[in-house]
């Protein structure tokens, strides 16, 4: 496997986890394509994860903005988002690696929550580091958690959010390299991880590819998505890449596109950030003069990291993928309006990507037919959003 | 100097190398200088000095925490350069730094800046071999030591290939594990040491902290032992830091007789 999009990706680890990452890549070179492998995958992708999704027709923001908008619905697998298409993948393969124990880090505790299920249903035991501040703001996911019995270590360094996990996740790896899988939740981290999650998330875009033939004749115009790391969009986008389909990744705008020699007031790696080193690949990243990562800042926790897969800061680079960004205020009305015109609650960080057709709409650049990847369901953000009104 | 001559003249001397780590900037810039004085003083061989990095996935809680402290105390690139030009000592400095820092200078104007200083080696935990052809080729012209780590789970001919590439001294870390004091150093060190073909000298570190350590890992057959949360710990107190860094520095250069 070639380690490299373009400039971005690599391997920039520690040498006790070259190792791990080696055997990582030959035992999914080996069992992708295995019958047994792919058969018990696609098993468990229908039967627990509820797939296919739907792609639904959103007639009333439809008729609001005057265009065609469906909406993929992530939403609805199996524990609230796309984070099951890449767990059920990894600890499928981690049980034919033959590991014991998985580890995994989490910004909104929906990952999480994916990793204790997969970890439950395939008996692993489970350890999940956690940011403390997004503790505090997805609490509902660190019970969900721990009922499905995973442990959840509660982060206190740096930012206190998914950064500083992944930090927390990749020391306890390199400590238990032999019978451990270290579960990534998005296309970030060192080769082979960014391969392996886009192609378990592109399930996403091979189901819309098919549906929305069915109902249009042809593809959309636009695929809209947010981007965190980047898996939801990584899973939606890559089927289309050599396809005539406009790709929006949608990042975190924050509070405003600001930053000081500490803190980003956003989370717009793609959009704003500079090459650099973080969590084992060369990406875009927030930083400052020197270097140093900066803490980022999103009301959604989900998008809240200071860099991005390398793949997608390829895309970007090459004018594949358009790098958008939404403020903090305009996912929240979006939030809200989704929840009225159509009866879908949205994760705070899915809301990203239906502000930004809600703002666009207007100025052509989306076409006439738009897919928005509706990533997960709002209810872990319910405190937030009461919080935010008292 | 160079990490080459200091070990000729142990060699003549029959003595092994005591390596000692401190993270630049802890507690506050202005310390370091008497702090590197104070282990130089007492016996240290070698000085790595950390540039401090906001995210330092190879380190325990110990030099986070000795990390975090430098940086909110001011510690930066430009500061790191200007305080070690400033040092006084006669002994190699080396850099430890993880790589987006040295990325985002430019690899070759890092490099120039640490030969510039008079710094003669660089450690770079998260930079494996297979990423670095380029810095070691900048190193090379600027003659400082590439000094590259093996773990207990590096493959042979992953070891082969770093220890064909290494300069300066080959960095053996004790155990699968982040920085940080241990109780017990691992048996399969001496194995490790065993299987590692090269003129280089060998130098252990994670985990040891103490003088039993030390004389364990000498008669295991490592030229050096690099000690860095023990001193760490000890700044951290705010105890009597000089004379105990010179007390414990002291005990452990003993160990390496
Ligand atoms: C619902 C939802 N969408 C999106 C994301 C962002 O991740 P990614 O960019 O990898 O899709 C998260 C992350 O937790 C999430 O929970």
């Amino acid at each position: 496997m070639n380690h490299y999009y373009g400039d971005y990706g690599g391997q920039y680890v520690p040498e006790i986890l070259m190792p791990p990452l080696q055997e990582l890549e030959e035992a999914y070179e080996q069992y992708k394509a295995d019958p047994e492998f792919t058969s018990q995958l696609n098993d468990y992708l229908e039967n627990y994860a509820g797939r296919s999704t739907p792609l639904y027709y959103a007639k009333n923001m439809s008729a609001k903005y005057g265009i065609k908008i469906y909406l993929k619905r992530e939403d609805l697998v199996h524990g609230g988002a796309h984070k099951l298409n890449n767990t059920l993948g990894q600890a499928l393969l981690a049980k034919f690696m033959g590991k014991k124990r998985l580890i995994a880090e989490t910004g909104a505790g929906q990952h999480g929550t994916a990793t204790a299920m997969v970890g439950a249903k395939l008996g692993f035991e489970t350890m999940v580091y956690m940011g403390s501040k997004d503790v505090k703001r997805q609490l509902p996911n660190v019970y969900r958690m721990k009922l499905m019995g995973t442990e959840v270590v509660s982060v206190d360094t740096g930012s206190k959010t998914m950064k500083d996990a992944i930090n927390e996740a990749l020391r306890d790896w390199v400590t238990n390299v032999g019978d451990t899988h270290y579960l990534i939740g998005s296309v970030v981290g060192p080769h082979p991880f960014p391969k392996i999650v886009r192609d378990f998330q592109s399930v996403i875009g091979r189901e819309v590819k098919e549906q929305v033939m069915k109902v249009e004749g042809r593809y959309p115009d636009s695929i809209v998505a947010c981007a965190g790391g980047g898996s939801n969009a990584m899973g939606i986008f890559y089927p289309f890449l050599d396809d005539e389909v406009n790709l929006f990744a949608v990042e975190a705008g924050g509070e405003k596109l600001r930053e000081d020699d500490k803190i980003a007031y956003h989370s717009a790696s793609l959009a704003t950030g500079k090459e650099g080193i973080l969590h084992g690949a060369r990406t875009k990243v927030l930083q400052n003069r020197d270097g140093q990562i900066l803490e980022s800042t999103s009301v959604a926790a989900g998008l809240d990291y200071a860099g991005v897969g390398p793949e997608l800061a390829r895309l970007s680079e090459t004018g594949r993928v358009k790098p958008c960004y939404i403020t903090d205020m305009e996912a929240l009305e979006a939030f809200h309006e989704l929840s009225r015109l159509e009866g879908i609650i949205p994760a705070l960080e899915s809301a990203h990507a239906i502000a930004y057709v809600r703002k666009m709409a207007d100025h052509g650049i989306l076409g006439d037919t738009v897919v928005i990847n509706l990533s997960g369901r709002g209810d872990k953000d319910l405190q937030t959003i009461m919080d935010m009104e008292e | 100097m160079r990490i080459s001559q200091k070990f000729e003249e142990l060699k003549d001397k029959n003595e092994k190398a005591l390596i000692a780590y401190v993270c630049a900037g802890d507690p506050d810039p202005d310390t370091t200088p008497s702090i590197v004085n104070a282990l130089v003083e007492a016996g240290a061989d070698i000085i790595e000095l950390g540039l401090p990095f906001s995210d330092p996935v190879a380190d325990g809680p110990t030099i986070q925490a000795a990390t975090c402290r430098a940086i909110e105390a001011g510690m930066n690139t430009e500061s790191y350069f200007e305080m070690i030009k400033g040092l006084e000592v006669n002994v190699p400095l080396i850099c430890m730094t993880y790589y987006n820092l040295i990325y985002r200078q430019g690899s070759e104007n890092f490099v120039k800046k640490c030969a510039d200083a008079g710094i003669s080696g660089l450690i770079i935990p998260d930079l494996p071999l297979h990423e670095a052809d380029e810095l070691i080729e900048i190193c090379k012209e600027e003659g400082i030591d590439n000094i590259f780590l093996v773990a207990p789970n590096t493959s042979d001919q992953r070891l082969d290939a770093i220890s064909s590439k290494s300069s300066g001294f080959i960095y053996i870390v004790s155990k699968l594990g982040v920085t940080g004091e241990g109780k017990n150093i691992s048996s399969n060190v001496a194995g490790l040491l065993d299987k590692i073909n090269s003129d280089l000298p060998k130098a252990v570190g994670f985990g040891i902290s103490n003088r039993k350590h030390v004389e364990e890992m000498v008669a295991a057959g490592a030229d050096a032992v690099i000690v860095g949360s023990a001193f760490v710990n000890i700044i951290a107190s705010k105890d009597n830091v000089i004379s105990r860094l010179k007390e414990i520095t002291k005990d452990l250069k003993e160990g390496c007789r």
